[in-house]
């Protein structure tokens, strides 16, 4: 207990577990609209596809400022997903395929990038390795500042076009109707689940990424019928996942934090399957039961009624 | 052999026996499994080194192969519980295992000499130093009979189950009406798909597998309609980025893997583009000419229509049709051109009439369109 | 005479949709007169919801006119209702019927501004007025087929529209329903409002409706269904009398 308190105290620990938290919180709602428009796996692809950006922004521009690298992922981000919207567009190929060739493919050409700049005399790549696996304990003040900003934004942009945004994820030829253009929130809705994305990167890394954007929102939605609820219970789900994640891997000694952050919130998912109520699984058994005696009882009395 | 050479063939080994299970994922919309399914045999792979204590026990690819089939039917009874859609059973159940890797990894790193680094990303110029050697005779990198043997295995399946596979992948029901055990042919391609992503983590990383299995399937995808013309462009193509690749990564000394992995990309973007019938330039310049073809038919039609209704063959006034049928100025200007050069109208002081032979096309028009 | 006397409330001119080179509607004229219930009628792949759709604004066409009695374009304008097809939406989204109802006057609304008290008032009403206010809670995904489509038509009334689109209203609903349904229908009349229905049940049209439209490509035939729908139209727009026994219109 000694050792939990000493670790509040920390000043490393409070920023990590401080982005984590809001890495949660910012994927937690916009995996809500994610998950609810079946482009749950857009996150996997946009986080793979983001690696060539970081890269390229770092030989491009020679820093590794973490605001530089981002806005390279963000470019590569939002890249890939124009390629994968034109794929499908104009051939026959599905978006699932679309989408794991050109994250496969970007990936590839990330890594080329990457032995690349390992060439390049003085050049210190370490730190461009952590968007892959993600590194939450070299979490800066100054990477939590930014992160705070983004998710502000994010939530602002949320509630101000809540209502659109709910029309459009439900039934987006209604709101077409209405005269809120679907191109537009498209757009705007992409745009904002990639920022999302890429900043998460460097706590979690590229391959749960897609986790943090899937896993909170799946589990909100079987606690309540209410979208509003849903994504507030969802950036609980996730901070506190985050939090407890950053905790646990700084308390048992050789627990990577991203790793643990994804037990945490996929525990979340299997409690949330089983026990909520009226849709949880167990509920469910018990209902069935429940209809199974009383259909066993009801034909017995209509069996006596017949006689 | 040189190491060059090694290299070589085990590249293009490897990228034919991704490429052949992936024709059956793409045309069963199933590319995303094989993103997932290449992630979680890493847990596979820990495991069963837990029981082993040997990095090079063939259980460690049973191991993998287990846990490949067990990511697909974890993900399918999660999705079956209706509780959440596919694509999220996907997202939620392979972070998890592979999460469980990295954490089994780390926290037993001293006992297990397993580099996160090294499955995920591979390395193939490392291939040729793990030699193979029988009686004291060394007789090539082990990694060419590992994927050559995965290799044979992917082609006496697919050339042995072709039908199987092929009624399953396009008519599910009939196939079980015809007692094909659509579920079990399911299960084996998924073992296959596992068991290459095992064979070939090792030399590409289990990252761009997913490359080798979808990228070559859905080029082909772009170049044929038939199942066989397919698994053989497929394999082709497969090939070429591997040796493409291969040459591409030595001049600019990068990546092996990762320049089969752009290779792949490169060769998808061009048949993407000049693919005939179904490439981006065909497609769209057919577009211009079924519109410019299709407006010429409208506005015969509309003549004859109008000419049916006001009971007198007296022409309509160009500005009449711009305001009928709200065309920008310059299409109706070429549409009008073209029909009057084919002889279908007469153009004159501005007001358009029909020709006998217009009124003739615009009638076989309207019969090929209702009569059929 | 009478005609050009008449206000129209949508008017169509030389409409044309094709998806790629595939014509779905063809050189389409079409004037339909305020006030009336009418039913747009025709065989699978007619391009029935297709037409709405064009009329709507909803997608693009490649050749005509479309006005209203306001004016042109329908996107955006706070006098049209409109029902889609029900099949159209993802039920287990979360939200409840009231939600749902309440989503009808976000057009009036427009951009950012939220609902407020009256029209959570409102839309507690609309949804009374369809018999579902004991429903006004329940997650849509927990209706019946019958229920979910009054949630429909709730929301649509919640846009206090002049003209209405429905998109077949009456698929997969209950008997009890299809009479609620109907009765609405005629009460919006009575109020003055056009009301346009995509139709599939042909020995229903002439009870439920006073206007027709049939097409089939084209308009085969649009008027009073006194005058219009009759075995000879119908012949034309189903072309072989194999739909129309199918249909259960056999003479």
């Amino acid at each position: 207990m000694n050792s939990f308190f000493a670790l509040l105290g920390d000043y490393t620990f409070q920023t990590v577990a401080l982005g984590s938290m809001l890495l949660g919180i910012i994927s937690g709602v916009l995996g809500s609209f994610a998950v609810l428009r079946k482009q749950s796996l857009l996150g996997d692809g946009v986080s793979h596809a983001a690696l060539p950006g970081v890269v390229m922004a770092f030989i491009l521009l020679g820093s590794k400022n973490t605001e530089i690298l981002l806005l390279g992922a963000l470019v590569s981000g939002l890249a890939a997903t124009l390629f994968i919207i034109a794929i499908t567009r104009h051939t026959r190929i599905k978006f699932d395929s679309a989408l794991a060739l050109v994250m496969s493919v970007f990936f590839g050409l990330g890594l080329v990038l990457l032995t690349y700049v390992q060439k390049i005399p003085n050049s210190n790549q370490a730190g461009l390795k952590r968007f892959i696996f993600g590194q939450a304990s070299a979490l800066l003040q100054r990477d939590v500042h930014l992160m705070a900003a983004c998710g502000l934004l994010l939530l602002l942009l949320v509630m101000l076009f809540w209502k659109e945004l709910k029309l459009f994820t439900f039934d987006s030829d209604f709101a077409h109707s209405l005269g809120f253009s679907p191109k537009t929130l498209n757009l705007l809705l992409s745009a904002m689940i990639v920022l999302a994305i890429i900043i998460g990167l460097q706590t979690v890394g590229v391959i749960l990424m897609s986790a943090m954007l899937i896993a909170p929102a799946v589990a909100a939605r079987q606690w309540t019928n209410r979208l509003w609820v849903m994504a507030i219970l969802s950036a609980f789900f996730g901070g506190i996942s985050g939090l407890a994640g950053t905790a646990a891997s700084s308390l048992v000694p050789k627990l990577p934090t991203g790793p643990a952050i994804v037990l945490c919130v996929s525990l979340l998912v299997l409690i949330s399957l089983l026990f909520a109520p009226g849709r949880g699984i167990l509920h469910k058994l018990y209902r069935q039961e429940k209809n199974r005696r009383l259909l066993k009882t009801e034909g017995a009395a209509g069996n006596v009624s017949s006689i | 052999m040189s190491p060059q050479f090694e290299i070589q063939l085990i590249a293009v080994t490897v990228a034919v026996a991704c490429a052949l299970p992936g024709v059956f994922l793409v045309l069963r919309q199933m590319s995303m499994m094989s993103d997932s399914i290449t992630h979680t045999i890493l847990l596979g792979i820990v495991l069963a080194f837990f029981i082993t204590h040997d990095l090079s026990s063939p259980l460690l690819l049973l191991g993998a192969a287990l846990m490949g089939v067990a990511t697909v039917w974890l993900t399918e009874t999660l999705y079956r519980t209706g509780l959440l859609k596919e694509d999220a059973a996907i997202g939620i159940v392979f972070p998890l295992l592979f999460s469980l890797a990295i954490i089994l990894i780390t926290r037993y790193a001293g006992s297990v000499h397993l580099d996160t680094d090294s499955v995920l990303l591979g390395e193939l110029a490392f291939a040729p130093f793990d030699r193979m050697i029988i009686a004291g005779r060394d007789i090539g990198a082990k990694a060419i009979y590992t994927t050559g043997i995965l290799l044979l295995i992917n082609l006496a399946a697919i050339l042995f189950f072709f039908k199987e596979l092929k009624i399953s992948t396009f008519d599910p029901m009939l196939a079980a009406i015809l007692g094909f055990l659509p579920g079990l042919v399911h299960y084996g391609l998924m073992t296959m798909v596992s068991l290459t992503a095992v064979g070939a983590f090792q030399a590409v990383g289990s990252i761009l597998v997913v490359a080798f299995m979808i990228g070559p399937p859905v080029t082909a995808y772009l170049l044929t309609d038939d199942l066989k013309h397919m698994l053989i462009l497929s394999s082709l193509a497969g090939a070429f980025n591997g040796i493409a690749g291969y040459r591409a990564a030595v001049v600019l000394d990068v990546s092996i893997a990762g320049s089969m992995a752009v290779m792949t990309g490169i060769l998808f973007l061009l048949v993407f583009i000049f693919a005939p019938r179904r490439g981006l330039v065909s497609v769209l310049r057919r577009r211009s000419r079924q519109k410019i073809e299709f407006g010429k038919t409208l506005l015969l039609f509309h003549l004859y229509n109008h000419e049916e209704k006001v009971k007198v063959q007296e022409g309509v006034a160009i500005d009449t049709i711009l305001l009928h049928l709200h065309w920008h100025e310059r299409f109706t200007k070429n549409i009008l051109w073209r029909l009057q050069k084919d002889g279908g109208i007469r153009i004159e002081n501005k007001i358009v009439k029909l020709t006998n032979q217009g009124r003739q096309a615009s009638l076989q028009a309207y019969e090929e369109l209702f009569m059929q | 005479m009478e005609a050009s006397l008449q206000n129209y409330a949508v008017e169509v001119e030389d409409l044309t949709v094709a998806y790629d080179a595939k014509p779905v509607l063809w050189d389409i004229d079409l004037k339909i007169p305020q006030g009336k219930l009418l039913a747009v009628v025709g065989p699978n792949g007619a391009g029935k919801t297709t037409l709405i759709k064009a009329m709507l604004g909803l997608i693009p066409s490649v050749s005509g006119v479309i006005r209203f009695c306001w004016g042109k374009a329908a996107i955006g304008k706070k006098h049209i209702g409109y029902v889609p097809q029900s099949g159209s939406v993802d039920w287990d989204f979360p939200a409840t019927a009231l939600d749902v109802v309440l989503m009808g006057c976000y057009g009036r609304l427009g951009w950012i501004r939220r609902p407020g008290k009256a029209d959570g008032e409102l839309a507690r009403q609309t949804l009374k007025k369809v018999g579902m206010a004991e429903y006004a809670g329940r997650q849509i995904s927990q209706l019946s087929g019958g229920q979910q489509q009054r949630v429909f038509l709730a929301r649509a009334l919640m846009q206090q529209a002049d003209i209405y689109f429905m998109d077949e209203p009456f698929k997969g609903v209950d008997a009890q329903t299809e009479k609620a349904i109907v009765l609405l229908l005629k009460e919006l009349k009575e109020q003055g409002k056009t009301v346009v229905v995509v139709h599939h049940d042909l020995q229903t049209v002439a009870d439920y409706f006073d206007w027709v439209t049939l097409i089939n490509l084209q308009v085969v035939a649009s008027g009073p269904v006194s005058e219009i729908f009759h075995e000879e139209n119908l012949k034309k727009a189903y072309r072989s009398t194999d739909t129309l026994l199918r249909s259960g219109m056999a003479v």
